[in-house]
């Protein structure tokens, strides 16, 4: 059989015998991606939302360099968060190196940048639409940035899924500040670089197959989501 | 707005279900430790073991020999096991470590293509890499910095052959751990030098097969080196010694013996009897 059929046969007797350990790896990968995504959301909304509302000096160069960052490589992220994190480096003293947390931190990074700088462009067209009827309301600038960070909510749930979908993906930063220990902090991605590793090509793509597939259950979980609350809230 | 903050109580709770998902086990300790032990299936066999016997956890991060020692250095794992005697010993002279143990060996081989175009098939590996070096036949090298990248660069010395002067096209260093280098290798028929252990549980072997074997040059001593508490105050020094301990005691010695794939044994206990 060819590697790519035996791949597909590989990924279904795997789903189909909810095997334990494949269960726990898939649950760290959600739960460390989504920690991620909550994180990187709460700091990366306010943050979009303020840079395209307020005006302040080094406004432009903050926003050109919250859309460089989009483009940060995930080796340099998880090689920053392990100098930080490290116990010869400043964080050293809680001792969060290969652990879940840092992989969280790690992510958080990683992503912040890209949902602050969608969530800005996003924010700062709406602006442009609404901005004197806003101040004619006497609205601040905070209130005026919530206003319509609310109002944009169903544009920016597709920034939060962008950012989940990287997250999840990610391999280089994970591997260097989780450590890929077995039971610990082994996540999908850095399961499949293992597999790989060990030359069972099969294996690794077949786990690849359902990491996609985990990724499409999650966005049509939050498209479904998006249409009932159309549908029921307008 | 109650859509909002019905979302945010949805995050919320994922958070909580994640923090307390986490709690950190309180016996466990972090051994840095070498692909070749983690991806031949060793520590596989040997951490339940010790588990069940004691009730602490081993989490091994596996890397290459100098990125592990890396890490033991900076103070991030508890225990090194490793195998590159020089860099060891260096490591507990400058008093990163406390004392460098014997646990085991295990034997590098040549691999390389079923047809064997250089002609290296034989029992002498100097001689091996000489005629590979002389037909300039593709060779894929680690170029890791790890303890099997080290061993290749020596026998390469020992060989006569100034790699500095030889490298070309046919030497290529691919900068990745044994698994990776091997898949580089077998996609491009070429002669690599690997340790036995990752060689027998690795799948994707295309054409190549082992060309060089039982010199006893090749042997591979791998050691165990408890991470110096004097320097970083938090290495957790009884769970870490415990497990040092274990490895070279004669129930520790059986359980490496007893690891076999395919009814070949992978790793060769010699931990001196104390």
């Amino acid at each position: 059989m060819s590697t790519l059929g035996e791949a597909w046969s590989t990924a279904l007797t795997l789903i189909g015998g909810f095997d334990a350990k494949l269960l726990g790896i898939v649950g760290l990968s959600l739960r460390v991606s989504l920690s991620a995504v909550l994180f990187g959301s709460l700091i990366g909304l306010p943050l979009g939302a303020s840079v395209a509302v307020g005006r302040f000096a080094g406004r432009e160069p903050v926003t050109v360099l919250l859309n460089a960052f989009i483009g940060l490589p995930a080796v340099v992220v998880g090689l920053l968060v392990y100098l930080l994190l490290s116990r010869a480096g400043p964080l050293g003293q809680f001792g969060l190196l290969f652990t879940p947390a840092a992989m969280v931190v790690a992510q958080t990074v990683l992503i912040t940048p890209l949902i602050a700088a969608f969530a800005r462009q996003i924010v700062a067209d709406a602006w442009r639409e609404y901005r004197e009827q806003l101040k004619s309301l006497g609205a601040s600038t905070g209130r005026a940035a919530l206003t319509l960070l609310i109002d944009t909510r169903y544009s920016l749930v597709t920034v939060v899924l962008a950012a989940f979908g990287r997250a999840i993906a990610e391999v280089g930063a994970v591997m260097i500040v989780g450590g890929n220990i077995d039971g610990v902090t082994r996540v999908m991605t850095t399961t499949i670089a293992l597999e790989t590793s060990k030359g069972d090509l099969p294996l690794a793509l077949a786990l690849g197959i359902i990491l996609v597939g985990i990724v499409i259950v999650v966005n049509a979980a939050a498209h479904a989501t998006r249409r009932w609350a159309l549908h029921r809230y307008g | 707005m109650s859509l909002y903050r019905r979302l945010l109580l949805c995050l919320v709770t994922v958070l909580l279900a994640f923090t307390t998902g986490v709690r950190a086990e309180d016996r466990f300790i972090t051994v840095a430790s070498t692909t070749s032990t983690e991806q031949s299936g060793l520590f596989g066999h040997l951490l339940p073991i010790y588990a069940q016997k004691t009730g602490v956890q081993v989490r091994v991060v596996a890397l290459g020999t100098g990125q592990a020692l890396d890490i033991g250095r900076r103070g991030d794992a508890d225990v090194v096991f490793v195998h590159d005697r020089a860099a060891e010993e260096k490591f507990v002279v400058e008093g990163y470590g406390v004392e460098r143990k014997e646990v085991m060996y295990n034997d590098f081989i040549l691999i390389g293509p079923k047809d064997d175009p250089a002609k290296a098939a034989g029992k002498d590996i100097l001689d091996g890499l000489r005629k590979v070096e002389s037909a300039k036949a593709p060779f894929v090298s680690r170029g890791d910095k790890s303890g099997t990248h080290a061993a290749e660069l020596r026998y390469w010395k020992a060989a006569g052959i100034d790699l500095e002067a030889a490298r070309g096209a046919w030497y290529k260093e691919t900068g990745s751990g044994m698994g990776p280098a091997l898949n580089t290798a077998s996609s491009i028929n070429a002669y690599i030098l690997a340790d036995r252990g990752t060689w027998l549980n690795f799948k994707n072997r295309g054409d190549l097969k082992i060309l060089v074997e039982g010199d006893s040059k090749l042997f591979n001593q791998y050691g165990v080196i408890l991470v110096n508490p004097a320097r970083h105050a938090h290495v957790k020094k009884e769970l870490g010694q415990q497990f040092i301990d274990w490895l070279v005691s004669a129930e520790g010695q059986k359980a490496i013996a007893d690891y076999k794939i395919g009814g070949e044994h992978l790793f060769f206990p010699n931990a001196k009897k104390v």
